[in-house]
Order: C-alpha cells, then sequence, then structure tokens
C-alpha cells in the first residue's frame, strides 16, 4: 500500500525520479532545484537507487550529458532553474528535434537582475519554444505525479520527446506537504523499462544529430512540430491509465467551479491555489467567477482550453513574466491569438503578477476580476496591467 | 551537394533526422561549391600517396598506373594534397565558369 507522509517536496520529486528507476542522472546544483538532485546524488551514493548520478560542471555540461546518455539508450533525468536553464539553453533544442526522450523538472525561479532567487515564470518562458512537452504542477502532490507521468510520455515509442515538469521554485519545492508516494509495484506496472525507437550502439552503427542542409532543415523542423503536437493523445493516454493505476485524475486543463461565470481566472502553477480560495470568496458574494488552470502549456491544448471556456465572456489571465516591449505575457499572447477572430470569443485582459517571488494574495485575485470587469465596458490604454506594482 | 534521394518530405524524412545508413555521405556530392581543384603534374609525380594519406575526404583514388587522381564529387579544394605533397607535383587551380 502506498502511503501518505509529510514530506518536502523536493524530496518526494527525488524519490518519484528512484521510482521510476531513472538510469542516468547528469545534474548541477542551483536553488531552488538542490534538494531534488543532492538527494538523488544521496540516494544512489546509499545504493537506494542503481544509477549514474553525474556531478558535471555546468549545466550546459548537465544537458550535454543528457543527450549522450538517452541516445544510448538510458532513462535519464535532470533538474535545473532559472540562470541554470539558461545555461542549458544553447542544448535544450538538440534533444526535442532529434526525438531523445529525457525528463527535466525545472523549479521555476526569476531571471537576474536585479538578482532574485525567488519563484515565478521567467525562466521557463525564455525556454518556451525548445519544443519539449512541457507541464505545470500545482502542488507537491501534482509534482510527484506528473514526474512519473513525464517520463510515461516522453518514452512512449509513437512520442520520444523530452519532457519539461515545472513546479514552482521555494512555493513548491521547498514546502512539506502532505503526498501519496506510489509503492515500486504499481510504478512498475505503468513504466515499463526505456525501449528506444534508436539507440547509439557500435553494433548497430547509426548518426544522430547530422547538418540538416537547407533542403532537409525545414521538413526536420516540422517533423518535430507534428510529433508534440500529435503527442496530446498519448499525454492523455498517459494520464487515464495513471487514474487507473495510481487513482489520481489529471487533465490539461482544469475547471474550478466555471459553471455559469461572468469572468474566469487564467493561471498556471501554485497559485492557482490562491486562485481557488479567492473565486470562493466571490462565490461567496454573490459573484459570478470561476478558474481554469492551464496544467500542459506544449503541446497547448487549444481544443480543451476553448471547452473549458464555454460561454464565458471575460477572460483575466496572468503571467508570471514579464517581457519588456511586448505587447502582452506569454500566455495572454497565447490566448489571444488562439482566439482572435473566432465568432463569440471573450474578451481576453492580461495581467503580470508575482514576479521575483511576491505573492498574490487573494485580494489581487478580486483586483484582477474587477480591472478585467471594467476592462471590457472600457478598453484600457495599456494591452496588459502589472498587478501590486508601487508607483511611488 | 543535394542527392534527389535524400530530399524528402516531413512525413518520409528519418527519425530525429538520424543517419540509419553508416557512411552515406558518399552518396552526396559533397564537393560542389569548390573554388579551386588539385591538378597533378605526372612529369613529377613518383606515386608515393601521400596525397592520398593526407586528403580528409578520402577523394583520391589510384588508377591503374599507379598515379592518385582527386575525385571532383568529393573534393572540397582545401589545398592539403598540394601543401604535403614532397614533390610539388599538385598545384592548386581555380576553378572556372
Amino acid at each position: 500500500m502506498s502511503k501518505r507522509v509529510g514530506i518536502e517536496v523536493s524530496i518526494a520529486i527525488s524519490e518519484a525520479v528512484g521510482l521510476a528507476r531513472a538510469e542516468v542522472i547528469p545534474a548541477y546544483p542551483i536553488t531552488p532545484q538542490t534538494h531534488i538532485v543532492e538527494h538523488l546524488s544521496e540516494m544512489v551514493a546509499n545504493g537506494q537507487l542503481d544509477a549514474e548520478f553525474v556531478p558535471v560542471e555546468s549545466e550546459h555540461a548537465a544537458m550535454s550529458c543528457c543527450c549522450g546518455a538517452a541516445a544510448a539508450g538510458a532513462r535519464v533525468f535532470t533538474s535545473s532553474s532559472s540562470q541554470g536553464l539558461s545555461l542549458m539553453s544553447e542544448v535544450l533544442y538538440i534533444p526535442s528535434t532529434m526525438r531523445i526522450p529525457m525528463v527535466m523538472v525545472v523549479a521555476n525561479r526569476a531571471l537576474s537582475a536585479p538578482i532574485s532567487i525567488w519563484n515565478d515564470h521567467q525562466d521557463i518562458m525564455v525556454q518556451r519554444d525548445i519544443g519539449w512537452i512541457q507541464t505545470f504542477a500545482e502542488n507537491g502532490q501534482e509534482a510527484v505525479d506528473l514526474t512519473i507521468h513525464a517520463f510515461k510520455v516522453a518514452e512512449n515509442r509513437n512520442v520520444s520527446l523530452p519532457m519539461i515538469v515545472n513546479i514552482d521554485g521555494f512555493t513548491l519545492s521547498h514546502v512539506i506537504e502532505p503526498i501519496e508516494l506510489p509503492d515500486q509495484e504499481d510504478v512498475d506496472k505503468y513504466l515499463p523499462p526505456f525501449k528506444p525507437r534508436y539507440k547509439l550502439d557500435p553494433r548497430r552503427p547509426i548518426t544522430m544529430g547530422p547538418v540538416g542542409i537547407p533542403e532537409v532543415y525545414t521538413e526536420a523542423k516540422m517533423a518535430h512540430d507534428m510529433a508534440i503536437k500529435n503527442s496530446k493523445r498519448y499525454i492523455l493516454k498517459a494520464w487515464k491509465e495513471f487514474e487507473e493505476v495510481f487513482g489520481r485524475k489529471y487533465e490539461p486543463i482544469d475547471t474550478y467551479r466555471t459553471e455559469d461565470a461572468e469572468v474566469l481566472l487564467v493561471g498556471m502553477g501554485s497559485i492557482c491555489e490562491t486562485a481557488m480560495t479567492a473565486v470562493d470568496q466571490m462565490r461567496d458574494n454573490g459573484q459570478k467567477v470561476g478558474l481554469l488552470k492551464i496544467r500542459l502549456w506544449r503541446p497547448f491544448p487549444a481544443q480543451e482550453f476553448r471547452k473549458a471556456v464555454g460561454k464565458t465572456k471575460i477572460l483575466a489571465v496572468i503571467d508570471r513574466c514579464l517581457p519588456p516591449g511586448a505587447v502582452c505575457g506569454p500566455v495572454g499572447a497565447e490566448l489571444r491569438s488562439m482566439f482572435y477572430k473566432i465568432p463569440g470569443s471573450p474578451k481576453i485582459f492580461s495581467f503580470v503578477a508575482g514576479l521575483g517571488g511576491r505573492d498574490v494574495t487573494v485580494s489581487r485575485f478580486e483586483e484582477m476580476v474587477d480591472k478585467a470587469r471594467a476592462f471590457a465596458k472600457k478598453r484600457p490604454r495599456e494591452l496588459y496591467q502589472v498587478i501590486g506594482v508601487r508607483e511611488k | 551537394m543535394a542527392n534527389s534521394d535524400a530530399i524528402v518530405g516531413w512525413k518520409t524524412i528519418t527519425f530525429g533526422c538520424h543517419i540509419l545508413e553508416p557512411g552515406n555521405s558518399a552518396n552526396f556530392r559533397t564537393g560542389d561549391w569548390r573554388s579551386q581543384r588539385p591538378v597533378t603534374d605526372k612529369e613529377k609525380c613518383i606515386k608515393c600517396g601521400m596525397c592520398w594519406i593526407f586528403c580528409p575526404d578520402m577523394t583520391y583514388k589510384q588508377d591503374e598506373e599507379g598515379y592518385f587522381e582527386a575525385d571532383m564529387e568529393y573534393c572540397k579544394g582545401c589545398g592539403i594534397c598540394a601543401h604535403e605533397c614532397p614533390k610539388d607535383a599538385i598545384t592548386m587551380v581555380p576553378e572556372e565558369g
């Protein structure tokens, strides 16, 4: 029987990686991801996990090592954050178009300057287009479950893509939560050994990562794009199987009290927990407000999102990322493009909040809902609003 | 450089753009962007094979008389053969036209 224990989310993720029987873990520590890889190195050193832990000299080396190990057919895990993830950037585009599966947990953190070790989504939004499948966890249990799910999806022979599970730095990574860690037997049942479509094997030599001349490059990128678009069905299937084995259900878009809603908040990750409290309070006050949580970010589940919006006419979209000089944050831009000129589509208002560890409190969600309602009547001058910024 | 057999659509391109057949660069005209070519003076050539040894793309082949000749499908005109030839028998001449 699996048991529910009070455990730090980072440690629980490491245990999940152990349960998934990861074979190679190249990693470089960085706050707030540190506890994940520290605990994994302990697990390997103690003989609890039969894996190679590679203490690399940088994140660039970590991701390069991941590519090599996964190309040779190993089940690979790594983790990073913020500046470390940015240092990986050059390599991140490589395993995705090369269809080399691996799993990375990103403990989301702000980017310098000014130096901030605290949570927002700017680090991962820089890497939006690396072509990896990406999910966002709302709490510790989800972080564990999505990590196990990620191996199942990434290694599916029809998917064969790398996958990122985003967890909010500190807000999730350093918090002790009651978490049900699955049984080894169940994880083994859910996650069979990794059998890659192709691997680097001297007995049957192939070349991975050759030059793509102008006559080939576009087709290679198109094949990658179609692979990630087609992955959605396998992501959903893996969630369905997850529910059958572990009893917890996941969907690409979660809805919370959306019935007859006039305004829907749209968020990702751990702020959705506070947003639910805000929705409850607003509902108690007779306001018809609901919440949409984006769990699957890439491939973007457009069909599921439209269905979840239903007939609601106003969306208040929260971006935990401020792209200077852009028309709005990446999530806002995504949704505006998706609904552009579709008859009956909702009015979409973009809010930037929760940068660099700034708390987004219940009253801030109420403020966003109030503003969105006002903007629906009188169009604002700005294309997005920064919430909770001091003017003086 | 293109070989028409390799120019396929995105649905048939190899998985991950891997090369599944080792050494398939021989199927491509990899030397078609050359700006100069090696020309061997058979009067000076002693058939020592230094050009054949040093050529980084293995373009030199020995003919029936024992002379070494670069295959212009693959030669990129780097000039290493001319530099290494102990008898200065190889001259790099500009490609024309």
